[in-house]
C-alpha cells in the first residue's frame, strides 16, 4: 500500500469521513482544554445520553430534508407528547408498556396530520409545520396549565433516560471496574462487523466488482474495530451502556438499513433527487411524503419520551428549540437542502458534534452567549465544507 | 499563429476522474465561417466548448487557446463573454418564470448602475427579437413559449452582447422541422453579418446544409477537419470518421411479424386540464398490435406527449374520459405505478427534468422503475443491481467509467441511453418512446433501432413519438398523425410519405 492510495481513497470519500475527522478534532481540543475531563468515561456516557433525544429527531429530520421538506413542529410536538406520557402515567395510572406504544402511535398520527396538507394539497411544509409549531406549543401549555411541571415517579419509565443495562456478568475477579456485558456486546459487534465486511467483500469479488485494495481494506477493518473497541471500553469504565444509547443505536441501525438497503429507502431518495422523475417511475410521491412525515412524528414522540424520562418530569418548556437543534445536527451531518442527499449515520454524528460542543464548553465554563456563537460558527463551517467538497467531487 | 484563424485551440487535454474527455485536441476556426463539430456521444464536443467558454477555467485543462489574435486564459464564463464568445448550451438556460426581455438582458442589465432602465430594455429586446426573426411579445413569460421560440430567445440573448463567435451545442435537437429551418437560416444570416458560428449537431443533414467546415471528434481526439467547399463532406464520410466504420443503412431492416392481437387500444379519449378546463386531447382513438411499431408524428406542442402521459397513469391529473384497453381489458390508471404494473412503460422526452435522477449514479437510475426485480421482501440485492446495470451498460454501449458514475457526469447522449435502459429493465408489453433518439449519435441510433426491432420481434409493442420524419418513416409499421390534440390521420407505412404526414400535421 502506498500513502498515495490512502490519500486518493480518503479524498474520494472525504464527505463520508469529514464529520468523523471533525468530531475527532473536537474531542482532542476539549480533552486538552478540560485536562482530560471531557473524555472521562463519566462525561462521555453523559454526553451520549444528552445526544439521544436530539439524535432521534435528527434522524427523522434527515429524511424530511432529503425529500425537500422541513418540519418545524417536532420540538413542541415532542414536548407535548412527553407531557401526555406523564399525564398517562401519573393521572391515568396506565402502565409503561401501554404508555410508550400509545405515545408513539400518537406521534405517527400527528406526523400524518402535518404531512396531509404537504402531500395532498401541495402546501409548503414550512407553513404547514409552522402551524403545528404554534398548535403544539399551545397544547403543551394547556395540558400543563393547572399543574405546571408534572413529576413522574415511575422508575421503569425514568430508567429509559437515566438507567443502564444491567451487568449480567458482574464478577469481582475479572476487570472489577468494568461493565462486562457492555464489553461483551462491544466484542460481539466487532466480530459481527468483521464477518459481514468479509462476506460482503467476498461476494463482491465473486461478481468481479470493484473492492478496496486488500491493505486498505484491512486498515479499514482495524480502524473501525478499534473505534468500536475504544468507545465500548470507555463506556464500560463508567456504568456501561445506557438504555438511551441502546434505543438510539437501534433507531439508527433500523433507519440506516431501511434507507440504504430497501426498496422504500430507494424510493425516498428518488423522490428527493427528482420528484417528477420518481413519480414517472411509478413511485407515489404522496405516499412517500406520508411515510416520511409519519416516521418523523413517531421519532418526535420517542424523543419526547426520552426527554421526559431524562428529566423525570414533563415541563412547560420541554422541546423548545429542539427542532432547530435537530435541523442543525442534520446539516452538520451532511444533508443537502437541494434534496436527495443525506445519511442517517451522518446526522447521528452531527448530533454528537452538536452536543459535544455544548458539553465541552460547559465543562470549560464558557458562558451561554459565546456557546451560541460557537455553535453557529460550526454549523456554518460544516455547511461550507459540505458544499465545497461536493464541488470537488463533481469536477 | 496564422492570421486566417479567429480561433485556434491547440493540444487541449482535459481529464475528469476516470475519463480523458479531451486528448490533445486541436481545433481551428476561420473568421466568418460556420464550423460544425460532430462526433459520437461522449466524444468530447461539449467539453471542448466548455473549455473554450471558461466553464472549465484556465488551469483545469492543458493547452492553448488563441482567440482574436491573443492568447486567452479564461477563468470564468464572463471572461469569455467579454472577449466576444457566446455559448448556448445543450440544456437551455433561461429562467422560465421571467419575461423574454428580462431573460435577454439577464446578467447584462441596462441602466446606469443600480437601477435597471426597463423601458430601454424592452425597446432593445424588441430589436433583438426582430434580428432573430422571432415574433413574440417581449413581455411574454418564457414558460409560455415553445422550445423553438425559447431557442431563438437564447440566441437573441447571445447577440445582445456583441458577439464575435457564437457557439451552439445541439441547438436543433429539440426543434421540429419548421423551427430547425428557421434556426439554420438565422445562423446563415448571422454569418452574412460577420458572426462566426460553431455548431454541434447529430443531425448530419443540417450539418451538410450549412457547414463551411466540419471537424470530427472521436474518443476525445480530433480525427479530421473537412472543407465543405472542396466537396469533402458527405453523410457517409462523416459517419465513417465519427464511428470508425461504415454504416450502410441508418434504419436496420426487420421482419414484420405483427400479430392480429390488439395490445393497446384507446377510444373516445378526451383530456382536459383540471384547473383551466382547457381541452388538451379530443376524441383520440388509436390502437397498437402485438409486435408492432406505431409511429406518432406531429408538430411540437400538438399534444403527442400529453397523449402519452394521459395513458401512462395520468401524472398531470387531466380530467379524462374515454376508454383505455390493455390486452383487451379496460383500465382506468391513476398513477404511473399502475401503468407500469399493467405492462406499460414511458420513456419521457425530457430526460433531465423527468427522466433521470441526475445526482444519483447510473445503476440507481437503471433499476429505479423496477426495484422489485432485484429485491426480496423489500430488501435490495446490491450485487444483482450492479450486475443488471453492467448488462445494460454493455447492451446499450453506455459510455461511462463505471456504473457508479453520477448520471449528470455523462454526456447528453449517454444520459438518454441510461433513461432507455431504465425502461427496458421494466420489461413492458407496451413501450412508449417519446423522442427516443434526441441527441443521440448515428451509431448509437442504429443500436437503439436494432434494439427496438429485437424487442418487437420478441412480442413487445412500441409506440414511438418522434419529430424526425425520416425516423418515423424508417421505423414504423403504421403512423398516426396528431394535430392540436386530435388524430388527423392514420397511414400504413407503405402509403406514408413526408409530404402526406406534414399535410396532416398542419391542417
Ligand atoms: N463533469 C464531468 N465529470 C466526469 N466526466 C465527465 C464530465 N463531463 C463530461 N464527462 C465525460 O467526458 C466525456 C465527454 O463528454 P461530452 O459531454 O463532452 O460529450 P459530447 O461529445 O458532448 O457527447 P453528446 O453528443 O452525447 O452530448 C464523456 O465520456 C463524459 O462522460
Ligand atoms: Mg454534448
Amino acid at each position: 500500500m502506498t500513502i498515495k492510495d490512502l490519500r486518493t481513497e480518503l479524498r474520494k470519500h472525504i464527505r463520508d469521513y469529514g464529520m468523523f475527522i471533525a468530531l475527532f478534532f473536537i474531542f482532542v481540543i476539549f480533552s486538552i482544554t478540560t485536562d482530560g475531563v471531557f473524555v472521562s468515561s463519566r462525561n462521555i456516557s453523559n454526553l451520549l445520553n444528552q445526544t439521544g433525544y436530539i439524535a432521534v429527531i435528527a434522524v427523522g429530520m434527515t429524511l424530511i430534508i432529503v425529500i425537500r421538506h422541513i418540519d418545524l413542529s417536532v420540538g413542541f410536538l415532542s414536548g407535548f407528547l412527553g407531557a401526555v406520557a406523564a399525564i398517562a402515567l401519573v393521572y391515568w395510572n396506565l402502565p409503561v408498556v401501554v404508555v410508550i406504544p400509545l405515545i408513539l402511535l400518537l406521534g405517527v398520527v400527528a406526523g400524518l396530520i402535518t404531512g396531509y396538507p404537504v402531500a395532498n394539497l401541495g402546501i409548503p411544509a414550512f407553513v404547514a409545520s409552522l402551524a403545528g409549531w404554534l398548535i403544539y406549543r399551545g397544547a403543551l401549555l394547556l395540558v400543563t396549565l393547572n399543574t405546571g411541571t408534572i413529576v413522574i415517579p415511575n422508575a421503569a419509565f425514568n430508567a429509559i433516560g437515566n438507567g443502564f443495562i444491567p451487568d449480567l456478568l458482574a464478577s469481582d475477579w475479572l476487570l472489577p471496574n468494568s461493565h462486562k456485558l457492555t464489553l461483551l456486546l462491544g466484542i460481539l459487534t466487532i466480530v459481527w462487523y468483521v464477518i459481514s465486511a468479509l462476506s460482503s467483500r467476498r461476494s463482491k469479488q465473486e461478481y468481479n466488482f470493484e473492492v478496496l485494495p486488500t491493505d486498505l481494506f484491512i486498515l479499514q477493518l482495524v480502524f473501525v474495530s478499534a473505534l468500536i473497541g475504544v468507545v465500548t471500553w470507555v463506556l464500560a469504565g463508567y456504568n456501561g451502556m445506557s438504555w438511551t444509547l441502546v434505543i438510539v443505536l437501534l433507531v439508527v441501525a433500523v433507519y440506516s438499513f431501511v434507507t440504504n438497503r430497501t426498496v422504500l429507502g430507494r424510493h425516498i431518495y428518488a423522490v428527493g433527487g427528482n420528484p417528477e422523475a420518481a413519480e414517472l417511475s411509478g413511485i407515489s410521491v404522496r405516499k412517500i411524503t406520508f411515510v416520511v412525515f409519519g416516521s418523523m412524528g413517531m421519532l418526535s414522540a420517542l424523543s419526547g419520551i426520552l426527554f421526559a424520562s431524562r428529566l423525570q418530569s414533563a415541563t412547560t418548556t420541554a422541546g423548545t428549540l429542539l427542532e432547530l437543534d435537530a435541523i442543525a445536527a442534520a446539516y452538520i451531518g451532511g444533508v443537502s437542502a437541494a434534496g436527495g442527499v443525506g445519511s442517517v449515520v451522518g446526522s447521528l454524528v452531527g448530533a454528537i458534534v452538536y452536543t459535544s460542543l455544548t458539553s465541552g464548553m460547559n465543562l470549560m465554563g464558557i458562558d451561554i452567549s459565546s456557546q451560541y456563537i460557537v455553535r453557529g460558527a460550526v454549523l456554518a463551517m460544516a455547511v461550507i465544507f459540505d458544499v465545497t467538497t461536493r464541488k470537488i467531487g463533481s469536477k | 499563429m496564422s492570421d486566417s484563424h479567429i480561433l485556434e485551440m491547440r493540444q487541449i487535454t482535459k481529464t475528469f476522474p476516470g475519463v480523458k474527455a479531451l486528448d490533445n485536441v486541436t481545433f481551428s476556426v476561420k473568421p466568418g465561417e460556420i464550423h460544425c463539430l460532430v462526433g459520437e456521444n461522449g466524444a468530447g464536443k461539449s467539453t471542448l466548448m466548455k473549455v473554450l467558454s471558461g466553464v472549465y477555467p484556465y488551469g483545469e485543462y492543458t493547452g492553448d487557446i488563441m482567440f482574436d489574435s491573443a492568447l486567452q486564459q479564461f477563468r470564468r464564463i464572463s471572461d469569455s463573454e467579454r472577449a466576444g464568445i457566446a455559448i448556448i448550451y445543450q440544456e437551455l438556460a433561461l429562467v422560465p418564470e421571467m419575461t423574454v426581455y428580462e431573460n435577454i438582458f439577464l446578467g447584462n442589465e441596462i441602466g446606469g448602475g443600480i437601477l435597471v432602465d426597463w423601458n430601454e430594455t424592452i425597446k432593445r429586446a424588441a430589436a433583438m427579437l426582430d434580428k432573430v426573426g422571432l415574433d413574440v411579445n417581449p413581455e411574454a413569460k418564457i414558460r409560455d413559449l415553445g422550445v423553438g421560440k425559447q431557442q431563438l430567445v437564447e440566441i437573441a440573448k447571445a447577440l445582445s452582447r456583441d458577439v464575435k463567435l457564437l457557439i451552439l451545442d445541439e441547438p436543433t435537437a429539440a426543434l421540429n422541422e419548421n423551427d430547425c429551418d428557421n434556426l439554420l437560416e438565422l445562423i446563415q444570416d448571422l454569418k452574412r453579418h460577420g458572426v462566426t458560428s460553431i455548431m454541434i449537431s447529430h443531425k448530419l443533414k443540417e450539418v451538410i446544409r450549412i457547414a463551411d467546415t466540419v471537424t470530427v471528434l472521436r474518443d476525445g481526439q480530433t480525427i479530421c477537419t473537412l472543407d465543405a467547399h472542396k466537396g469533402e463532406v458527405s453523410e457517409s464520410v462523416l459517419i465513417k470518421h465519427m464511428v470508425g466504420r461504415e454504416i450502410e443503412n441508418i434504419y436496420p431492416g426487420r421482419e414484420h411479424q405483427i400479430a392480429d392481437e390488439t395490445v393497446l387500444e384507446v377510444s373516445g379519449w378526451d383530456a382536459r386540464e383540471a384547473q383551466s378546463g382547457k381541452q388538451v386531447l379530443k376524441d383520440v382513438a388509436f390502437n397498437v398490435r402485438r409486435g408492432e411499431i406505431v409511429g406518432i408524428a406531429g408538430l411540437m406542442g400538438s399534444g403527442r406527449t400529453e397523449l402519452a402521459r394521459s395513458i401512462f397513469g395520468n401524472p398531470d391529473r387531466y380530467e379524462l374520459s374515454g376508454e383505455l384497453r390493455i390486452n383487451g381489458e379496460s383500465y382506468s390508471l391513476d398513477h404511473p405505478g399502475q401503468a407500469i404494473s399493467v405492462g406499460v412503460a414511458y420513456v419521457s422526452e425530457d430526460r433531465k427534468r423527468n427522466g433521470l435522477i441526475l445526482i444519483q449514479d447510473v445503476k440507481d437510475n437503471i433499476v429505479l422503475a423496477n426495484l422489485r426485480a432485484i429485491a426480496a421482501r423489500g430488501v435490495l440485492d446490491e450485487n444483482a443491481e450492479v450486475k443488471v446495470a453492467r448488462e445494460y451498460r454493455q447492451a446499450l454501449n453506455i459510455k461511462t467509467p463505471t456504473v457508479e458514475q453520477q448520471v449528470n457526469k455523462l454526456s447528453g447522449g449517454n444520459q438518454q441511453k441510461v433513461s432507455l435502459a431504465k425502461w427496458l429493465f421494466v420489461e413492458p408489453n407496451v413501450l412508449i418512446l417519446d423522442e427516443p433518439t434526441r441527441g443521440i449519435d448515428v451509431g448509437a441510433k442504429y443500436e437503439i433501432y436494432t434494439i427496438m426491432n429485437r424487442l418487437v420481434s420478441e412480442g413487445m409493442s412500441i409506440l414511438m413519438i418522434s419529430s424526425e420524419l425520416p425516423e418515423v418513416l424508417g421505423m414504423s409499421d403504421r403512423v398516426y398523425v396528431v394535430a392540436s390534440g386530435r388524430i388527423t390521420g392514420e397511414l400504413d407505412i407503405a402509403d406514408a410519405t413526408q409530404e402526406k404526414i406534414m399535410e396532416m400535421a398542419t391542417n
